[in-house]
C-alpha cells in the first residue's frame, strides 16, 4: 500500500463520524427553509389561503348582499376627504359600485382565483407530464412529431387561443379551468420532455440497464424521481401564470360571471371607478399582486434549493 | 543566482462559501527565477490553480487574498486594475486547461491574438497581423495565415491549445503561467504541445510556471518543483531532488502512485494474476467483426445521413480470468465497442458470442438475465450513481433485478459483504453519493458491478477521472478483486501505463479498427504498427532523465472519421482518393504467435 | 446557411397550415351562429346571407374556399361589421398596433438590456437584488393594473414635478402623437423590460463566469473591453430567441392596452369580435398573429445562426 493515506482515506474518516445519510430532498428542504423570501412567501400565501377558505366566517356580510345605501362608500378609516360617503362596521375594504362589501368579495375572488390556479395547473400538469414524458422517453421520430405539434401550438398567442375557446362555448366556469390548463400544458410538456431526455442520457440509467433493470424499473426508480424536482418548480410558477390569465380574461369580460367574482372581475370594476373609489382597484389588485409574488418567491426558492449551482 | 521574476510571500487565498470559509492557499512562499521552469504539482483541490489565478487578479468573486505577489518588485496584490492590466497579458501571460472553452467562440483566432498585441504594444494593425502569424508559425500551426480567419470551433483541441500558446507568447512575456495545459488532450497531442513548449523556452527564454497534477508532465519540463497539498507546499526542490530523492511522504506517495509504462510491476502494489496457460482456460467471449455506425446528419435542403464508423469491424476473444486492455485516443471507438459488446447499444453488424450463445439471437428477457454474468464500471463515478438513491440501494439494484428470489435481509447481507470487499464501511449503507469523494463513489460503482459475481467486468475508463493516488488504490482494488473472484476484465483506457499494469493482452484501436493486438510484453517491447509506436513514445515517464532522453515518434493530426480515406492513414498506398468511397480494409497479420498487426505502409 | 434558411421556410408552411386548420374548425364547431340573438330574419333572407358567407356549403368546402382566399391574402368578410372585409379591418388597425408594439419593444430592449447587464456585473450585490426585485414586480403586476394606476397618476391627478406639468392624455390615438403614445407604450413595455432584464442577467452571469472571459481578462483587457468585445455577444444571444415570444406577449398586452386607452388597433377589433362572435374577424386576427410569430421565429433562428459561429457550422 502507499506510504501515507491521502485525500480518499482522510475523507473516509470525515464521513465516518455520521452514519445516517442526507438525501438530496433533505438538502433541498434545508436550503429552502433558509431562504427568507421563500419562507415569507409560504407564510403569507398560507394566510391568504386560510382567509379565502374561511371567508364566510370572517365577515358578517355575504358576497352578494347588496346595500344600496352604501354604494361606493369608502372604508371608515380611508384618508382624504373627497369620498362620497363612508361605510361603517366590518366593511374594512369599503363598498363596490352596487353596494356590496369589498372585503368579503375580495376573499371570494381569492377563492375563485386560487381554485382556477390549482385546477388549471393540475390539468396542465397531467397533460404535460404524460405528453412530455412520452416524447422524452420514446425519443426519435415519435418525439419529433409530438414536439413539432407543441411548437405549432406555441406559435399561437396563447390568450387568443383561450379567447376562442371561451367564445366557442358559452362562458362556463369549468371550461375556463380546462381552457387555461389546456394551453399551459405546453411549457410543462417541454420541461418534462427536456428533463426526461437529459436524465435518460445520464450514465446511471445505463448503469441500471447494465444491471439488468427493466424499462419500467428504470422509469419508476430513476427517471420519475429525477424529473420531479423541476416539475415542482414549474408547477409553482404555473399557478401564478394561470391566476394572471384568468384575471386577464375576466378583465376583458370573457371570464367569471356575476354574481360570482374573481380578482380579475374586481380589478376590472375597480379600474372603471378608479376616480371615485380607488379602493375598489387597490385591494383586489394588492391581494393578487401579493399572491403572485408569494408564488414567484416560492418558485425561485425551490429552484435554488433543488439546483444550487445557479445564482 | 539571477533575480526572481516573481516572488510570492505569505500568500493566502480564502473563499467564503455557503458551507463556511475554505482556506484554499496557505502561506505560500516561493520565487520564480529568470528563465526557469517551475513545476507546481498537486492533486485536485490542492489549491494550485487558485494560487495563480489569485496572484494575477483573476479570482472568483467570493475569494480574498492576503500577502504579496511581487513581479520584479511591484506588488500585484492591491494594484489598481488599469495598472495590473498593463502587466497581465503582456509581461505575465496564462494558458488554461480547457482550450475548448478558453477562446471566445464568436471571434476569429487572429482577432483574438491581435487584440492583445494592439493593447500592449504600439503596433499598427499590419504589424500586429504579421506578428500574430509569426507566433502561430512558432507553435507549428500549418497554414497560419489561413487559420487566422478561422473560429475556435473549427480547430481541433490540440490546435486550439497551440493558439492559446501563441496568444500567450505573442507579446514576448517575462513569465508564462501554464495551468494544466495538456490535461484535456490526448497523449500524442500532449506530447506535441510539450515539445512546442520546450522549444519556446529555448527560443524565447521566458520563465514558465507549469501547473499540473501529472508527475510525468512535470518530469518532462520542470527545472524546479513545488509539491502542493491541501493548499500548502509540502516539499520543494530541483527536479532531480524531487524525483530521485523525495523527502516528504506525500511526494513519495505521489511518485509511487504513478503507473509506469517502464515498470509495470512495482513493489507495494497488487500484481496481475498470472494466466498460466492461455489455451487451457475456456473462452468466454468471442467478438467477431463488430461494427457500430451512427447516422450523422449532413446539412442540405433535404438532409442526408452519412455513417460515422465508430467501430468498424473489430474481432477479439476473451478467456476466463483474462484481462484485455483496450487502448486508443478519444474518438477511436473504445467505449462504443464496450457498449456494443454488452448489448447496451445496437450494433450495425457482426456477432458477439457469450459462452457459446449468440447475444444478438437472445430476446430481451434472456439478455436481461444474462446480464448477471457481465457487468460494467463507468468512468465518472458520480454521474453513474443515481443521486437520489443511497449507495446501498445502488449496489443492491442489480441483485434485486437479477436475483429476485433473494429476501430483503439476504440482499442487505450481500451488499454489506461486498462493501467490505471494496473497502467501504458497511455502516455507510444509507448514505448518498454526494457525501462521498470520487474514489469512494468509484468503489460503490465497482461494488455494484461485482455484487452479482459476474464472469466478466468491463471497466470503461474506470480510473481516468480520479486523482493519481486514488487511481492507484482503485487499480489495486480491481487487481485484488480479480485475485478473489477470478473474473475476466475488458479494461478500456487511454492511459497506456495503467493498461500495461493491469492487462494480460493489449489491443490498440485507431478510428474504430484494431491496429495491433498482442500480449502485454510484446506490445510494449516490440510495437510494430507506427500508431502503436507513436502512442507508446508519447507516454510520459515520471523520471526526468529518462523522459527527456527518449525519442518521440511524430503522428499526423487525427483525421475526420466521416472521411473514409481516414481509415487508411497508415496505408496510403491503397487509398482511393474519394471521401465517400468504400476503402480497402487492412488485414490483421500475425507476426509472431498471438501478436497481430494491421497492414501498414513501411515506415 | 441558405439551405438551412430554405429548409426552415419550407418547414414553416405546414405549421401555418395546421394552425389555420385548427382555428378554422374550432370556430366552426362552435355552437350558435353569428346571427343568433338578432330578431328572426325571414328564411329567404337568412338563406341569402348564409350563401353570401358560404355557410350553406358543407364544412370541408367552406374550409377549402377559405384556404383558397387566404392564399390571396383575403381573410373574408366580417360577419358583424358589414361592408368591411377582415383584411381591411386588420389593415386599418395594423399601423396603430405596429407602432405601439415596435415602440414598446425598442423601449423594452433598451432598458431591459441595460438593467440586465448592470445587475449581472454586480451579481449578488444590493444593486443586483434591487433590479431583480423590480423585475419581479414588473412581471407579477399585470398590465390591467398598471394601466389604470398610471392613468390615475398622470392623467387624472396630473402629477407635476418641479413645477412641470406632467399630465398626459389618457386615451385616444390622435394620429399617433407622441404625448398620446407615452402611457400605452410604457404600460406595454413594463413587463417586457422585466423579462428582458431577467433574461440578459441570467445569460450574462453565465458568460461572465466562462473560461473565455477569464482568458480575455488574463490578456489584460480593460473591463469595458472584456464586456463589450467578449461577453456581450454571447450574453445577448438568448434575446434573439425571445423575439417570437416577445411579439406574442405584446399582442396579448395590446388587447388590454388598446381597450383601456381606446386605441383603434388590431387588439381592440379582436376583443370586440370575440364578444360579438364575429368568427371571421377572430379567425383572421389569430391567423395573422400566428403567421407573424412563425415568421419572426424563423428570422430569429436564422439570426441566431448568423450570430453564433458555433451553431453555423454544425
Amino acid at each position: 500500500m502507499a506510504p501515507i493515506l491521502p485525500g480518499d482515506r482522510a475523507d473516509m474518516m470525515r464521513v465516518a463520524t455520521s452514519v445516517k445519510g442526507r438525501s438530496l430532498w433533505q438538502d433541498a428542504r434545508r436550503r429552502l427553509f433558509r431562504n427568507k423570501a421563500a419562507v415569507a412567501g409560504m407564510v403569507v400565501l398560507g394566510l391568504i389561503t386560510l382567509m379565502a377558505i374561511f371567508a364566510p366566517l370572517l365577515s358578517p356580510y355575504a358576497y352578494d348582499e347588496i346595500n344600496y345605501a352604501l354604494v361606493q362608500c369608502a372604508p371608515s378609516w380611508w384618508p382624504g376627504t373627497n369620498v362620497l360617503c363612508r361605510a361603517d362596521g366590518a366593511h374594512w375594504f369599503g363598498m363596490d359600485s352596487v353596494g356590496r362589501d369589498l372585503f368579503v368579495r375580495t376573499l371570494y375572488g381569492a377563492r375563485v382565483s386560487l381554485a382556477v390556479g390549482l385546477v388549471a395547473t393540475c390539468v396542465s400538469l397531467m397533460i404535460g407530464v404524460l405528453y412530455g414524458a412520452a416524447a422524452g422517453y420514446l425519443g426519435g421520430r415519435i418525439d419529433n412529431i409530438l414536439m413539432r405539434f407543441v411548437d405549432v401550438l406555441y406559435s399561437l398567442p396563447f390568450i387568443f387561443f383561450v379567447i376562442i375557446l371561451m367564445v366557442m362555448f358559452e362562458r362556463n366556469f369549468i371550461l375556463l379551468f380546462v381552457a387555461i390548463g389546456a394551453v399551459e400544458w405546453l411549457t410543462m410538456a417541454r420541461i418534462v420532455r427536456g428533463q426526461t431526455l437529459s436524465v435518460k442520457q445520464k450514465e446511471f440509467i445505463e448503469a441500471a440497464r447494465a444491471g439488468g433493470v427493466g424499462t419500467w424499473g428504470i422509469i419508476k426508480r430513476h427517471i420519475v424521481p429525477n424529473v420531479v424536482g423541476p416539475v415542482i418548480v414549474y408547477v409553482t410558477l404555473t399557478i401564478p401564470a394561470v391566476i394572471l390569465a384568468e384575471s386577464f380574461l375576466s378583465f376583458l369580460g370573457l371570464g367569471i360571471r356575476e354574481p360570482l367574482t374573481s380578482w380579475g372581475v374586481l380589478i376590472s370594476e375597480g379600474a372603471n371607478s378608479l376616480e371615485t373609489a380607488p379602493w375598489m382597484l387597490i385591494f383586489p389588485a394588492g391581494f393578487m399582486a401579493i399572491t403572485l409574488f408569494c408564488f414567484n418567491f416560492i418558485g425561485d426558492g425551490l429552484r435554488d434549493a433543488l439546483d444550487p449551482k445557479d445564482r | 543566482m539571477t533575480e526572481p521574476v516573481l516572488s510570492v510571500r505569505d500568500f493566502n487565498v480564502r473563499f467564503s462559501t455557503q458551507d463556511g470559509e475554505i482556506h484554499a492557499v496557505k502561506d505560500a512562499n516561493f520565487d520564480v527565477m529568470e528563465g526557469e521552469c517551475l513545476g507546481i504539482v498537486g492533486e485536485s483541490g490542492s489549491g494550485k490553480s487558485q494560487l495563480f489565478l489569485a496572484a494575477t487578479g483573476l479570482l472568483a468573486g467570493n475569494g480574498r487574498t492576503s500577502g504579496s505577489v511581487l513581479y520584479r518588485g511591484q506588488n500585484l496584490i492591491g494594484m489598481p486594475l488599469n495598472q495590473l492590466n498593463r502587466i497581465r497579458g503582456s509581461k505575465i501571460t496564462m494558458i488554461f486547461q480547457d482550450p475548448l472553452t478558453s477562446l471566445t467562440p464568436h471571434m476569429r483566432i487572429g482577432e483574438q491574438i491581435i487584440e492583445a498585441l494592439r493593447i500592449h504594444t504600439q503596433m499598427g494593425r499590419e504589424e500586429a497581423n504579421r506578428r500574430a502569424v509569426e507566433s502561430l508559425e512558432l507553435v507549428r500551426i500549418p497554414e497560419a495565415r489561413r487559420r487566422m480567419r478561422q473560429y475556435p470551433h473549427e480547430l481541433s483541441g490540440g490546435m486550439r491549445q497551440r493558439v492559446m500558446i501563441a496568444m500567450a507568447t505573442a507579446c514576448g512575456p517575462d513569465l508564462l503561467i501554464a495551468d494544466e495545459p495538456t490535461t484535456a488532450l490526448d497523449v500524442t497531442v500532449q506530447a506535441q504541445i510539450l515539445d512546442i513548449m520546450r522549444d519556446l523556452r529555448t527560443t524565447l527564454k521566458t520563465s514558465i510556471v507549469l501547473i499540473s497534477h501529472d508527475m510525468g508532465v512535470i518530469a518532462a519540463m520542470a527545472d524546479r518543483v513545488q509539491v502542493m497539498r491541501h493548499g500548502a507546499f509540502v516539499e520543494s526542490g530541483t527536479a532531480e531532488e524531487i524525483f530521485y530523492a523525495p523527502k516528504h511522504p506525500y511526494t513519495r506517495m505521489l511518485l509511487d502512485a504513478m503507473p509506469r509504462i517502464d515498470h509495470p510491476e512495482r513493489p507495494g502494489h497488487e500484481t496481475l494474476v498470472p494466466l498460466p496457460d492461455r489455451d487451457a482456460k475456456p473462452g468466454l467471449l468471442d467478438v467477431d467483426n463488430v461494427k457500430v455506425h451512427f447516422p450523422i446528419r449532413v446539412d442540405g435542403i433535404i438532409p442526408k445521413y452519412k455513417p460515422l464508423r465508430a467501430v468498424d469491424g473489430v474481432s477479439f476473444t476473451l478467456k476466463e480470468g483474462e484481462t484485455l486492455g483496450i487502448v486508443g485516443e478519444s474518438g477511436c471507438g473504445k467505449s462504443t465497442l464496450a457498449r456494443a459488446v454488452l448489448a447496451l447499444l445496437p450494433k450495425t453488424a457482426g456477432t458477439v458470442v457469450w459462452m457459446g450463445r449468440d447475444l444478438s439471437e437472445s430476446n430481451k428477457d434472456e439478455l436481461r438475465k444474462l446480464r448477471k454474468e457481465f457487468q460494467i464500471v463507468f468512468q465518472d463515478p458520480l454521474a453513474s450513481l443515481d443521486p437520489r438513491m443511497t449507495i446501498g440501494q445502488s449496489i443492491a439494484e442489480p441483485l434485486r433485478a437479477l436475483e429476485p428470489d433473494l429476501s430483503r435481509t439476504e440482499i442487505r447481507e450481500r451488499v454489506r459483504e461486498m462493501m467490505e470487499h471494496v473497502g467501504l464501511d458497511p455502516a455507510w449503507i444509507n448514505r448518498y453519493p454526494h457525501e462521498f469523494s470520487g474514489g469512494q463513489n468509484q468503489r460503490v460503482g465497482i461494488a455494484r458491478a461485482m455484487i452479482v459475481r459476474p464472469k466478466m467486468v468491463v471497466c470503461d475508463e474506470a480510473v481516468s477521472a480520479l486523482d493519481v493516488s486514488i487511481q492507484a488504490q482503485i487499480i489495486d482494488l480491481i487487481l485484488s478483486l480479480q485475485h478473489t473472484f477470478g473474473m475476466s476484465i475488458l479494461f478500456i483506457s487511454h492511459n497506456l501505463s495503467v493498461v500495461r499494469q493491469i492487462s494480460h493482452r493489449v489491443m490498440v484501436l485507431y478510428l474504430g479498427r484494431i491496429v495491433e493486438l498482442a500480449d502485454r510484453e510484446s506490445i510494449y517491447a516490440d510495437p510494430r504498427h507506427p500508431y502503436t509506436r507513436a502512442l507508446i513514445s508519447a507516454v510520459l515517464i515520471p523520471d526526468p532523465r529518462k523522459e527527456r532522453a527518449k525519442p518521440r515518434v511524430a503522428l499526423p493530426e487525427l483525421p475526420s472519421p466521416m472521411d473514409t480515406r481516414s481509415s487508411l492513414t497508415f496505408l496510403k498506398s491503397k487509398r482511393i482518393d474519394n471521401p465517400d468511397a468504400e476503402q480497402y480494409v487492412p488485414k490483421l497479420i500475425e507476426v509472431t504467435p498471438g501478436h497481430f498487426v494491421a497492414e501498414h505502409d513501411a515506415v | 446557411m441558405l439551405s438551412y434558411a430554405i429548409r426552415r421556410f419550407l418547414g414553416a408552411i405546414p405549421t401555418l397550415l395546421v394552425i389555420i386548420t385548427l382555428a378554422f374548425f374550432m370556430m366552426r364547431v362552435a355552437p350558435g351562429g353569428p346571427f343568433d340573438g338578432e330578431r328572426r330574419l325571414p328564411p329567404e333572407i337568412e338563406a341569402n346571407i348564409m350563401a353570401a358567407y358560404d355557410l350553406d356549403k358543407p364544412l370541408y368546402q367552406q374550409y377549402f374556399l377559405y384556404l383558397g382566399r387566404l392564399a390571396q391574402f383575403d381573410l373574408g368578410p366580417s360577419f358583424r361589421t358589414r361592408d368591411f372585409t377582415v383584411t381591411e379591418m386588420i389593415a386599418a388597425g395594423l399601423p396603430v398596433s405596429l407602432r405601439l408594439g415596435l415602440s414598446a419593444i425598442v423601449v423594452a430592449l433598451f432598458f431591459g438590456i441595460l438593467l440586465g447587464i448592470f445587475a449581472a456585473l454586480r451579481q449578488n450585490k444590493a444593486a443586483d437584488y434591487s433590479v431583480m426585485t423590480i423585475a419581479m414586480i414588473g412581471i407579477t403586476i399585470p398590465t390591467f393594473v398598471t394601466a389604470p394606476l398610471l392613468t390615475l397618476m398622470f392623467g387624472v391627478y396630473g402629477v407635476s414635478l418641479f413645477g412641470l406639468n406632467l399630465s398626459l392624455p389618457v386615451g385616444g390615438w390622435n394620429d399617433g402623437a407622441l404625448r398620446n403614445m407615452i402611457l400605452p407604450v410604457t404600460v406595454l413595455a413594463l413587463p417586457q423590460i422585466a423579462v428582458v432584464a431577467r433574461l440578459v442577467r441570467g445569460s450574462m452571469v453565465e458568460v461572465l463566469r466562462s473560461n473565455y472571459v477569464r482568458t480575455a481578462r488574463a490578456k489584460g483587457l480593460s473591463s469595458y473591453r472584456v464586456v463589450t468585445r467578449h461577453a456581450l455577444r454571447a450574453g445577448l444571444l438568448p434575446l434573439v430567441s425571445y423575439l417570437g415570444p416577445a411579439i406574442a406577449g405584446l399582442a396579448t398586452g395590446s388587447l388590454i392596452v388598446e381597450q383601456i386607452f381606446g386605441l383603434p388597433g388590431i387588439g381592440r377589433y379582436f376583443v370586440q369580435g370575440a364578444l360579438n362572435r364575429d368568427y371571421t374577424l377572430v379567425l383572421g386576427v389569430v391567423i395573422f398573429y400566428a403567421a407573424l410569430i412563425i415568421v419572426l421565429n424563423l428570422i430569429a433562428d436564422i439570426l441566431y445562426r448568423v450570430l453564433d459561429p458555433r451553431v453555423r457550422y454544425e
